[in-house]
């Protein structure tokens, strides 16, 4: 190229005159400051909703449960505290102690003699692993395939979306109950079939935002400054989508958790863990509710409303901040 | 930006040169549609956005695309960019054929071709500051020395201090800084060729003419080619050597920007510069209206596609014959006139 006729204003830089070593920008720690002003901006803007907090304080009150389970669960969830005539269940539960003076049990036991607090401090545990994970997954599998979806189009976004349509086509609890049925009721089982039909509303909401970012002149004009596909998804699109995967993860934990507790209650729970999804079907197995021990059905109850209600409070307060005109 | 050999290849060829370029989008496309098409056995219909455009840039000169709206200036000037791959026709980079460039060419080409964008509250992503919007073409393309070169293309664009506007995110800056931001991007990889689609319709009409001695001074310094795209002639008289009116997807008129604006020939030219108001007092017009809409390009019209609205319609021949761009015998400038009503001074009749 004839760079010659052509005075450009860039010459004495390129020809190394200005001192470039302290001139440099320190790009990894500018980046980190305007991530961090970034996330503490979200951060105020969500926390600015009181019942977004109290929402927050009751994830981390359960976080907290969960992780320190052993140490807050006076007994093992699945330890027999008395035995029955060889070996065999036996339905003399005891009542909780706030109840009867005899009783050592806060919440009293189940009718086949296990401690019911200590198994809703571990069914926090199955609630808090299904609902995070299946978030994470949901939401990152939802976003990669609505991007990949409205940033390409054509045939690969026509594939990719008949694929959501025809999960779509079937209803969440049910083909949850089948597809455990068939695999087996274990925790990761319950998870992958969340997961499998879970993703298709986050795709399809992401690729929708994609479809019209794509078209959007600062994606053009990172094109003719000749950008990978990989570079305008990553850079241009997924940071502009990425509040909406987060909202969408956030619901994700409260239909998750509220899936589990459904696939457990009809019995397809798994054997081995407990969950307080677990503890209502054992609860109804042995009619509780007949025999008025409300102790051991309303607690894991309550429980799953908190979580539930503030996994959908928590994306309704991110809504609310990425779409100002819910405000 | 430093291959030194072989300025024989770029100082023969025009920097860019364009022939019988095409660009036609499907319309209805989506499964149900091209299923229902299947059954019927119908064709696609087609929006002839761009249908047939040839002209040459040198370097260093300046082209003004005009026409009403929908007539394929934005189009054409996405291709000239390789926003879109033509349907059909050529494009010239420098002597090398934009559609079959491999990877290497393609890459010398994204360096040196930037487009500006209409609305400035759209060309800068929303969550990139300054800094990262400006560095991104210096990444993609290895060029070192990045701060350097961004303080000096924004002080280029008058953002001053530069270092003040490094962290700011667009909704921080007024619509002028923007694009002044958008400019300094398309600046910043030192490019010999610009498209700039109507680069100050968007902004208040107080901060036009900052922009505007901006693209000037840009267009002197770097010695830059530009094709600048407007509806609004005076604006196109003020800043190209050149102009190319615009009509359904052709190009009807094209010659010195002050021949055409001074002496119009094309009926549509004609009514188009009628249209506008002209700011100079003593070149009296009557002012006409244009008359009708502009089809959406879908069905074109046979023969010459503006007779439906031609105040200077001649007969038969102008919906039977579509008459081809050329230099005319009546004019002696190097305008070139695609209309029935000149005697072409070639070979047909
Ligand atoms: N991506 C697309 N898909 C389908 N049709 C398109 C597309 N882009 C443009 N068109 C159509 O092509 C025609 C020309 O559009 P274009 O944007 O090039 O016009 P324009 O001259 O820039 O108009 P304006 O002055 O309004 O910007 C229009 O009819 C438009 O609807
Ligand atoms: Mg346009």
């Amino acid at each position: 190229m004839a760079t010659q006729d052509k005075s450009s204003i860039f010459a004495d830089i390129d020809e190394g005159e200005v001192d470039q070593e302290d001139e440099n920008v320190d790009r990894w720690r500018r980046n980190l400051r305007l991530w961090r002003e970034t996330l503490a901006k979200q951060w105020r803007m969500l926390t600015d909703d009181l019942m977004v907090r109290l929402a927050m304080i009751t994830i981390a009150f359960f976080m907290i449960v969960a992780v320190f389970a052993p140490f807050i669960a006076p007994r093992g969830p699945l330890t027999r505290q008395y035995e029955g005539d060889a070996g065999i269940i036996i339905a003399d539960w005891v009542e909780p102690s706030f109840l009867s003076s005899e009783s050592e049990y806060l919440l009293g036991t189940t009718a086949e003699g296990f401690d019911i607090f200590s198994q809703l401090v571990y069914g926090s545990r199955a609630a808090l692993l299904v609902g995070l994970v299946a978030a994470v997954f949901t939401a990152g599998i939802g976003t990669l395939v609505g991007l990949t979806a409205g940033y390409y189009g054509g045939k690969i976004d026509d594939t990719l979306m008949r694929i959501v349509d025809f999960l779509y086509g079937m209803p969440l609890l049910p083909t949850v109950i089948i597809l455990v049925a068939l695999m087996g009721p274990s925790l990761w089982n319950i998870l992958f079939a969340i997961i499998v039909l879970q993703w298709r509303s986050t795709a399809r909401v992401i690729r929708s935002q994609a479809l019209s970012l794509r078209e959007r002149p600062f994606v053009k004009a990172a094109q003719v400054a000749g950008a990978s596909d990989w570079h305008i998804i990553s850079r241009h699109l997924a940071p502009n989508v990425l509040p909406l995967s987060f909202l969408y993860g956030a619901f994700a934990i409260a239909w998750a958790i509220l899936a589990e507790a459904g696939v457990s209650f009809i019995g397809l729970g798994d054997p081995n863990t407990v969950s307080w999804g677990t503890m209502l079907q054992s609860s109804r197995a042995y009619s509780a509710l007949d025999f008025g021990a409300w102790w051991w059905f309303i607690p894991p109850g309550i429980c799953i409303g908190l979580v539930v209600i503030s996994g959908f409070l928590i994306g309704r307060g991110y809504e609310e901040i990425t779409n100002p005109e819910l405000r | 930006m430093s291959d030194t050999g072989a300025p024989d290849v770029s100082d023969e060829n025009p920097l860019l040169r364009v022939e019988g370029l095409q660009k036609h989008f499907q319309i209805n496309e989506g499964l149900i549609s091209s299923l229902l098409r299947a059954t019927m056995g119908k064709e696609a219909d087609y929006v002839h956005a761009v249908d047939g455009v040839s002209f040459e840039l040198e370097r260093g000169e300046t082209l003004g695309l005009a026409g009403e709206s929908g007539c394929g200036k934005t189009t054409t000037g996405m291709s000239l960019v390789k926003l879109h791959e033509p349907t059909d026709g050529r494009i010239e980079f420098r002597g090398m054929d934009l559609t079959e460039s491999d990877d290497e060419e393609l890459d010398e080409f994204r360096q040196n071709a930037q487009m500006i964008f209409q609305d400035p509250f759209e060309s800068l992503n929303p969550r990139m500051t300054v800094y990262d919007t400006l560095a991104e073409p210096l990444r993609i393309h290895d060029i070192e020395n990045e701060t350097a070169r961004i303080r000096r293309a924004l002080e280029f664009a008058e953002l001053q201090p530069p270092d003040h506007y490094f962290d700011q995110y667009p909704h921080e800056l007024s619509g002028g800084q923007r694009q002044r931001v958008a400019i300094a991007r398309a600046l910043v990889l030192d490019p010999d060729f610009i498209v700039a689609d109507e680069p100050v319709s968007m902004l208040d009409v107080s901060l036009r003419a900052g922009v505007l001695s901006l693209m000037e001074r840009m267009t002197e310094e770097f010695n830059l080619s530009v094709v600048y795209i407007s509806h609004d002639l005076s604006l196109l008289r003020h800043m190209c050597d050149r102009l190319a009116i615009m009509y359904m997807g052709e190009i009807v008129e094209k010659g010195a920007t002050e021949d055409i604006i001074e002496n119009p020939q094309h009926p549509y030219t004609r009514s188009l510069i009628n249209a506008v108001p002209v700011p100079d007092p003593d070149v009296g017009r009557e002012r006409v209206e244009l008359a009708g809409e502009v089809g959406d390009a879908i069905d074109v019209p046979s023969g010459c596609r503006f007779h439906g609205r031609c105040s200077e319609y001649i007969g038969d021949i102008c919906e039977t014959d579509s008459p081809s761009l050329e230099q005319k015998a009546e004019f002696d400038d190097d305008r070139e006139v695609s209309c029935h009503l000149y005697d072409s001074c070639g070979k047909q009749s």
